[in-house]
């Protein structure tokens, strides 16, 4: 049910207008981060009001929405974004990933695969990916003018003396089309070759920082690396204790306080659906009863 | 100004606006691939497409420039009424609109500069006809390739040099667009 109070999707025409104007120019410079007057929304800066603008801005009523937290659909801040566009803007809603047109997401990139047509809105706290180097954003812009990124391989560098490895593990620094380095938000390394040559359209919003930018589908994404210390996406190395997948994203659960612990698939759905299709994994059977 | 400036506007703003956006936006992000966008009625010599873009993406923060036949009362009237964007010349625009050949020449367009590379024009060019067939695309947005009927090859290649600088490019004819973003590399076929 609409909430006849508000304007479609909460936002006035005026201000979709200016934030679609911001999107188109953010497909057609893939990776450059458009500034854009972001609102005040009801609920605060850090809660995703930067995704919830660029989700705004991009439903129709004809729209499936689907939103994950960190993989999951049943969270506070998916659970609470969902409600708001069901009020203000009176669409569908769905936890199957294939069923959405509209996917906004904190942090991670679904486990399966999407396709022609689909959306994906990524909430943003940080877009600049050179920030925590040069907190000036005047020298971060100049920096994105002139290609100069031997800073952001420098930090890299630092990872690899000091820990041997390349030990950043979420918010992985990107290179778009070979032009700009971009921040993927803090999705998980893991996720960081789903960005590259996505069948959908994929949109970053920052409220805060108020930014917004985009990769057009079939774009080329690559992940920072070097010749000797090639890009590796990881993972814990365990299968989902819930639904046995080896290939999906996990989170560690702490069972109790002798040291057990779980792991299970990030993506919720991806694990019902697995569950449902009669995967069990070590801890199937009692995890679903507990559950249900 | 004429009564009839003030038909063919949306008569569902939020809604026909969100559906004309959600096209444009799959239009410009997969350029080659062609969408319908209707909804609009604007007065001769703009086609449908072209009106229905100018009422989703224009307003009094934009400024229009209007080239060529374009340029008449009737056109100028309309978008005044249902957008209040500033009709000004050709440097100064936002948005500017007109066939290929009254758009030209192209150098008088914004192209953004080195650290805000969005600040750059947005083109609606009017062609008589639009179909897959023609100068190759390639580029983000396209798996392997794409084809378009479009009035040149050279001036897109040229743009796709000064990249991430550029003008970006919506060719309409009657009710359909195709988007051609300044990331999009053109050769003939």
């Amino acid at each position: 049910m609409t909430d006849q109070a508000y304007n479609f999707a909460y936002l006035d025409e005026q201000t979709k207008r200016m934030i679609r104007r911001a999107i188109l120019k953010g497909i057609a410079v893939p990776g450059y981060q458009v500034p854009f007057a972001s609102r005040e929304m009801p609920m605060p800066y850090g809660w995703g009001t930067g995704g919830v603008q660029v989700t705004a801005a991009c439903l129709t009523p004809v729209d499936v929405l689907k939103v994950i937290d960190q993989g999951a659909d049943d969270t506070t801040n998916a659970v609470s974004i969902r409600k708001f566009f069901q009020r203000t803007a009176g669409i569908a809603v769905t936890e199957a990933t294939q069923e959405a047109t509209i996917i906004q997401t904190r942090h991670r990139i679904p486990e399966t695969s999407l396709t022609t047509g689909q959306i994906l809105v990524y909430q943003v706290p940080i877009p600049e990916p050179l920030r925590f180097l040069e907190p000036r954003e005047t020298e971060t812009r100049k920096m994105h003018e002139l290609e100069e990124y031997g800073l952001m391989h420098v930090k890299l560098y630092e990872d690899i003396a000091r820990h041997g490895t390349i030990a950043t593990s979420y918010d992985y620094p990107v290179k778009v089309e070979g032009r700009y380095v971009m921040d993927p938000s803090p999705i998980p390394k893991f996720d960081n070759p789903k960005l590259s040559d996505s069948p959908a359209i994929q949109l970053f919003g920052a409220g805060r920082e108020q930014r917004i930018y985009a990769l057009p589908p079939y774009t080329n994404v690559v992940s920072l690396d070097f010749d000797d210390h090639p890009f590796q996406p990881s993972k814990a190395p365990h299968d989902c204790d819930l639904c046995g997948a080896a290939d999906s994203y996990l989170d560690e659960v702490i069972t109790d306080d002798q040291g057990g612990r779980m792991f299970v698939c990030s993506d919720t759905d991806f694990c019902r659906s697995r569950r449902a299709a009669g995967h069990v994994g070590r801890l199937g059977s009692a995890a679903v009863e507990a559950s249900e | 100004m004429t009564p009839e400036a003030l038909l063919g506007g949306f008569t569902n703003a939020p809604v026909q606006s969100a559906l004309a956006f959600r096209s444009a936006l799959e239009a410009l992000a997969r350029p080659g691939t062609l969408h319908n966008l209707t909804g609009a009625l604007p007065p001769p010599p703009m086609s449908k497409a072209a009106g229905v873009l100018v009422l989703t993406l224009c307003d009094g923060t934009t400024p229009v420039h209007l080239a060529g036949p374009h340029d008449c009362a009737q056109v100028r009237d309309w978008i005044t009424f249902h957008t209040g964007a500033p009709l000004v010349a050709a440097d100064k625009a936002i948005f500017a609109i007109g066939t290929w050949a009254a758009l030209q020449p192209l150098d008088r367009y914004a192209i953004g500069q080195p650290d805000y590379p969005d600040r750059s024009v947005t083109l609606i060019a009017e062609l008589r006809a639009l179909t897959q067939t023609g100068p190759r695309l390639t580029g983000p947005g396209i798996k392997t390739e794409a084809r378009l009927s479009l009035p040149e090859t050279a001036a897109f290649a040229q743009n796709r040099l000064q990249f991430p600088l550029g003008f970006d490019c919506f060719v309409t004819a009657a009710d359909l667009v195709a988007g051609l973003p300044r990331s999009t590399k053109v050769e003939a076929a």
